[in-house]
């Protein structure tokens, strides 16, 4: 018995002539030409190389809000302090529905603000005695007495200013709070801390996450990116630095942070995702929708492709 | 009857891969006449794309990857890296607008489709891979904003984009592997079933 | 070596890009050359005469 002929799934057998085909000389003219095509793009318009922020260049060009973010770091209002997996528990993160995916995976990558961007750095520094001495109140000081420091001078950190080569906020009681943002803005400055903050695990290093995610804490870098229009709000996952074209190949991952629900979405880097894993799957599986697998066919764009060959029918 | 030779895995291999693909399929030199358009051209334009993107990636990898930001030389080796790049996304869009126009996975060619799908997202990742491993400015950004779709999916717990050293051996070893297989797979597939017939149209037979 | 350099752009794309707005949708002026040059690339594709392939009654 022969099952029924579908057209989007099955294919007629060819029954028609066939044509001399050279496919090594197609492969050949083919990697010729795009070659050369490479070459003269390349030279035209070569590429961008924008260089890296550091943590130096950044807080000698904005010492305040270098400041303010490594005290966010002390206080716990960092977007990494409050991040969740897979940095740390401080929150849920992000959910797809019920599913707290982030949560699931687990904080396999811990990161204590408090101690990887502020007092290990500040410990790393030698010879500066009212440093040792403050690391060691702060040390022999209990939880409820640190709280109690950053809490004042946080209340008194929105006045702050960056004076003759000082962090200046006028406080009391904030125990040594003042002196490690001050020390550890003049080692940002020196460009201390962008070593100290790959160099906790030793001399060889090619994991950047904690100086990244000190960076991205802060406002300067996304300051830079929103001059090349490369914020997620501005369509900037597709764009690149300068005037090169980008991934453009992300217009769609890029597209659903537009519109809502999900630009208004606290969820919605992971609902994008989810979504677009949805589309691929679909994407994938297009020979096995009724419908989708009809386009073609009922679009008749093939009539234009096999026009030669309808017309000789 | 058979004889042990007939047995062996090895010879059962190759007359399984004899019969699916001689060489005459293998390596044509003749196409079906239907074969007869330029949207054909975009698929071996996709794999010339990737050889020039594998070459000059090779020429990078050699030099190492501080190279191309001191060496006038090695960021003329990245803009060849990176418009190889954008020729092989190009080509490899317009093959897959094509291929679907012609329903390309009719006449049990799906896997066909799928390996090509799939080869699209591997691509897509590597790509990214390639972004989060340039180390300057354009990498911080790509990678602090990423993180967060990554992380919120629960693979950043396992693959962190932070990481240089892990997303450069992504992008260098791991899914250019990927990419590669998948086109080679996706080649024997194409080599084996043939170019898709156009559609039987029953108003044009009528008509005659 | 030195010909790279002065040879590496002949236009200079490092400077701030431009960038066209509808409605809520922004893309870049290089991103769009990008996919308008694909469209017309796909349509152009689809369109023009293909040479070579006479013999189409040619059995094998």
């Amino acid at each position: 018995m022969t099952k029924a002929f579908r057209p989007d799934v099955d294919a007629p057998e060819w029954k028609g002539g066939y044509a001399p085909y050279d496919i090594l000389k197609e492969g050949t003219i083919a990697l010729v030409v795009v070659a050369l095509l490479t070459i003269a793009l390349a030279l035209i318009f070569s590429s961008p190389d924008e260089h890296a922020v550091t943590i130096k260049s950044w807080s000698n060009a904005t010492p305040v809000d270098f400041a303010q973010t490594a005290l966010s770091e002390l206080n716990g209002t960092s977007g990494t302090a409050q991040y969740g997996a897979p940095y740390n528990t401080a929150s849920e993160g992000q959910k797809l529905g019920p599913l707290a995916l982030a949560k699931w995976a687990g904080a396999r990558i811990p990161v204590n603000t408090v101690r990887d961007f502020v007092i290990d750095p500040l410990r790393a520094l030698p010879d500066q005695p009212p440093l040792t001495q403050g690391l060691a109140t702060w040390r022999s000081a209990s939880d409820a007495t640190r709280t109690n420091w950053v809490a004042h001078y946080t209340k008194a950190a929105s006045q702050m200013t960056y004076a003759n080569g000082q962090v200046v906020v006028s406080t009391t009681n904030a125990g040594p709070v003042p002196l490690f943002i001050n020390d550890l803005t003049m080692m940002a400055r020196s460009g201390a801390l962008d070593q100290a903050l790959v160099t906790q695990h030793g001399f060889y290093t090619t994991d950047y996450t904690k100086p990244l995610l000190f960076l991205s804490d802060g406002s300067y870098l996304k300051n830079l990116a929103q001059k090349d229009h490369l914020l997620g709000t501005q369509w900037g996952m597709m764009n690149e630095t300068g005037s090169y074209p980008g991934q453009a190949w992300l217009w769609l991952y890029t597209f659903w942070y537009q519109v809502t629900p999900f630009s208004t979405s606290a969820n919605a880097d992971v609902q994008v995702w989810g979504l677009m894993m949805l589309l691929s799957v679909i994407l994938l599986f297009v020979p096995f929708i009724p419908g989708l697998r009809s386009i073609p066919r009922k679009s008749r764009v093939y009539r234009l492709i096999w026009r030669e060959h309808y017309r000789n029918l | 009857m058979t004889t042990e030779i007939d047995r062996q895995w090895t010879t059962r291999l190759r007359r399984r891969a004899e019969g699916k693909l001689p060489p005459e399929k293998l390596l044509p030199d003749t196409q079906p006449s239907y074969v007869s358009s330029w949207i054909y051209v975009f698929g071996v334009t996709t794999m010339a794309a990737l050889c020039m993107v594998i070459a000059t990636g090779c020429v990078l990898a050699i030099f190492g990857p501080q190279w191309w930001h001191t060496s006038s030389v090695g960021h003329f080796v990245n803009s060849l890296h990176l418009w190889a790049v954008e020729i092989f996304f190009f080509a490899m869009v317009i093959h897959l607008w094509g291929k679907f126009f012609m329903a390309s996975w009719r006449g049990g060619r799906t896997l066909t489709w799928m390996t090509g799908v799939v080869t699209f997202l591997a691509s897509i990742a590597a790509g990214f891979t390639g972004y989060a491993s340039q180390s300057n400015f354009d990498s911080q950004w790509i990678t602090t904003q990423a993180k967060d779709g990554i992380n919120a999916s629960g693979a950043g717990s396992f693959f962190n984009v932070l990481n240089l050293g892990q997303m450069l051996m992504w992008h260098i070893v791991l899914l250019p592997l990927v990419a590669v297989l998948l086109t080679v797979l996706h080649v024997l597939m194409v080599r084996v079933k043939g170019v898709v017939p156009p559609f039987s149209d029953e108003t044009t037979e009528v008509a005659r | 070596m030195h010909w790279f350099n002065t040879v590496g752009a002949l236009i200079n794309l490092d400077h701030p890009g431009h960038f066209l707005h509808w409605h809520f949708i922004e893309v870049s002026v290089a991103n769009a050359v990008v996919m308008i040059v694909m469209v017309a690339t796909f349509v152009v594709a689809l369109l023009a005469p293909f040479p070579g392939r006479r013999s189409r009654k040619e059995n094998r």
